[in-house]
């Protein structure tokens, strides 16, 4: 190598790094009033901090998907219209469900958060451990199970939302074949599809729910992939535990039917969209941020639902007929005052065993440990990775 | 699994294994002519979402894809300088190029995000896509799937029986001869580069105007790896290419159709099916190591001095 080669190279190389920086995504987002008096510390008194509360948010996804994390934002940008100048914001996106998750959490303590919100389940074992060196700092986890003196745990009841779907689809479907594009195979993902395929068969009991996992909750084009293969096979109304819009899509594509999940998604598939069993996250971050304000944060475990707006079937277009969509509004009259519930016995099994006697209504610590199919979905639940 | 579901399955097996064909095309030319480009994956990225933006401001295919080859060639082209004629690392370039588009494309992406595209023409060949098992199977393609089954063709007759194909792989084994020769090594190289990373970004075009017509950031989730490793696998021979292509898109769309029928394997052995697949089957078919031999670039990866 000549010299001037190797200086050229060596300019490039530093260029090249500064371009490889760019590459992170982190953001923050300061409420329109103020950050001056933010305190940089993380021992701040949990009752009355000096200046504006910080906060932060963990997502697992891109604000961009249009579904789960977007979702999240949204319930963030209520808190910020609420309380103005007594919070500041901040989130930081694609945070995988790994030990990398660790290093942000402590991340964001280091920065002067005193109230976290890690949005997905796979945040648990992270935050428990960061919790118990940060004890002055509050943690919220999402879809957890596991809670600490300064973590605990808030939910939505996705399976309100499905089960409405799922009425809805009995009533459309001309194959009488459903098809479902499954992320993880855990707890929560099965209670949707159990509580889809429960409310379809309430309608109609000839329905049969078919299952494709892509073992990811956000890939949209394998959602769109297992989308195509459950179309293939017969399926005309689909429906989704994943992230994005590409089930929807290619519904809307081959001329079948869909819904959007945790968000509005209709105008991804205009003519496919039939519903969108969203999550409201605005009323339950309120809810905490107004306890983190007033000091009466505590730990314990939340899981709102329709009752308390937290979840909701909305956008119903015009191919859902009038007296479906007079269902749906009685069964979210029922859920808010305690008259009707989804999980009541008799319920049955794949192998026909009886899980749920006639009469008897599931508690939450039933729902939290699903791990059966019920009677109506095809396939074996697979081992979850 | 009837006939109808079968021709189903195929024509979605084609359609899944297009784009990591169009990519793994160009970077079979990229190699044969002895560079390697390990920012197949940013390549595709950056395309994938100058194709998206394009096409929403547009509401034009064609123009959307048009502009996802430009966007994959001049960032082909930033490659080639850096790699050809500052003689910067082939791998070490390859990759933060890789990095560079990932991070570019969700950044540039960031207002795309929750955009769509309207309504999608089905594409039909008039009359041939009426068959019964044949029409859905064979002629109900967008035209870029036909292109890339005749752009393998093309290439094979390029590489193999056209005086300029014979060029281009004389300066991939080895560029020191073809120097001797007096042909300009590195002007070739820019334009073997170029035309990678156009046919690069055609693939991440196809994928977020087509294929999945949304942006997300990462939405190309690692086709371009796949695309590389596919080209070698394939010893860099067009025909085996598209084989290796489409037999990963067959897998795949077999093992999710096999999980909604029902069959109980365990998803995570499902999931590794595709790349297992195509592994064995390439690796069986070009397992003469004369073959190898004599169809990989020797001058692959190695950076060339004239007059040095």
């Amino acid at each position: 190598m000549t010299p001037p080669n190797l200086i050229h190279r060596r300019a490039v190389s530093a260029a090249l790094a500064c371009l490889l920086l760019s590459a992170c995504s982190k953001k923050t987002e300061p409420s329109a009033a103020t950050t001056s008096a933010s305190s940089a510390s993380a021992a701040v008194e949990a009752a009355k901090p000096a200046g504006p509360l910080k906060i932060a948010f963990a997502y697992v996804g891109p604000v961009g998907d249009a579904g789960w994390t977007f979702a999240h934002d949204r319930g963030r940008k209520e808190v910020e219209a609420e309380f103005g100048s007594k919070v500041t914001t901040a989130f930081v996106e694609n945070v995988p469900e790994s030990a990398d998750a660790e290093r942000v959490m402590r991340d964001l303590v280091d920065q002067g958060n005193t109230l976290i919100f890690g949005t997905t389940f796979g945040y648990m074992e992270p935050m428990l451990k960061v919790a118990t060196e940060a004890k002055s700092v509050r943690f919220e986890h999402a879809t957890g199970y596991k809670t600490g003196a300064n973590l605990r745990t808030y939910d939505a009841r996705t399976y309100e939302g499905a089960y409405m779907a799922g009425v809805i689809a009995g009533g459309v479907t001309k194959s009488n074949k459903l098809g479902v594009v499954g992320s993880i195979p855990i707890p929560e993902v099965i209670r949707n599809i159990d509580s889809f395929t429960l409310g379809a068969r309430s309608v109609n009991p000839k329905i049969t729910t078919h299952v494709v996992w892509v073992n990811k909750w956000f890939d949209p084009p394998k959602e769109g992939e297992a989308a195509q293969a459950l179309l293939n096979q017969g399926a005309d109304v689909l429906m989704q535990n994943t992230d994005s819009s590409a089930v929807l899509q290619t519904a809307e594509k081959a001329g079948k039917f869909g819904f959007g999940w945790d968000s509005n998604m209709s105008k991804f598939g205009p003519k496919a969209h039939l519903g969108s069993a969203i999550i409201n996250w605005g009323p339950y971050y309120k809810q905490a941020v107004k306890e983190a304000l007033d000091g009466s944060w505590k730990t314990g475990k939340t899981w709102w639902g329709v009752k308390e707006g937290a979840i909701d079937l909305v956008g119903l277009s015009d191919q859902v007929s009038a007296e479906a969509k007079a269902k749906i509004e009685q069964i979210k009259a029922g859920l808010k005052d305690g008259s009707f519930s989804i999980w009541k016995g008799p319920i049955v099994d794949q192998s026909g065993k009886e899980v749920l006697k006639a009469g008897e209504t599931a508690d939450d610590k039933f729902l939290s440990g699903i791990n059966f199919y019920i009677k109506g979905v095809e396939g074996k639940i697979p081992t979850s990775g | 699994m009837n006939l109808n579901e079968l021709a189903l399955l195929f024509a979605a097996s084609i359609n899944s294994g297009t784009p990591i064909a169009l990519a793994a095309l160009g970077l079979l030319i990229n190699e044969r002519s002895g560079v390697l480009n390990l920012g197949a994956e940013g390549l595709m990225l950056v395309a994938a979402v100058t194709g998206f933006a394009t096409a929403v401001h547009t509401h034009s295919d064609f123009l959307a894809l048009l502009a996802g080859v430009a966007a994959g060639a001049v960032l082909a082209l930033f490659f080639a300088l850096l790699v050809i004629y500052l003689n910067t690392n082939q791998y070490a370039t390859g990759l933060a190029l890789s990095l560079f588009g990932a991070g570019f494309s969700a950044f540039v992406g960031v207002p795309y995000a929750s955009e769509s595209l309207g309504e999608r023409t089905q594409f039909t060949l008039p009359g041939l896509s009426k068959l019964p098992v044949l029409g859905p199977a064979l002629f109900s393609f967008h035209p870029l799937v036909y292109l890339t089954v005749l752009l393998s063709l093309a290439f094979s007759w390029f590489l193999f029986r056209a005086r300029s194909g014979l060029v281009l792989r004389a300066i991939g084994e080895s560029p020191e001869s073809a120097h001797a020769l007096g042909y300009p090594v590195r002007r070739i190289r820019v334009s073997a580069v170029m035309a990678g990373g156009a046919l690069c970004g055609l693939a991440g075009a196809y994928v977020s105007v087509v294929y999945t017509p949304l942006w997300i950031e990462g939405m190309i989730a690692g086709k371009g790896w796949i695309a590389l490793a596919l080209t070698a696998f394939a010893t860099w021979r067009p025909a085996r290419v598209l084989l290796g292509a489409y037999l990963f898109g067959g897998v795949t769309m077999l093992q999710l159709h096999l999980q909604g029928q029902g069959v109980n394997l365990p998803i995570q052995l499902l999931t590794a099916l595709p790349y297992l697949a195509t592994i064995l089957v390439l690796v069986l078919i070009s397992r003469n190591s004369a073959w190898i031999r004599s169809n990989m670039p020797a001058a692959l990866g190695k950076p060339f001095h004239p007059g040095a």
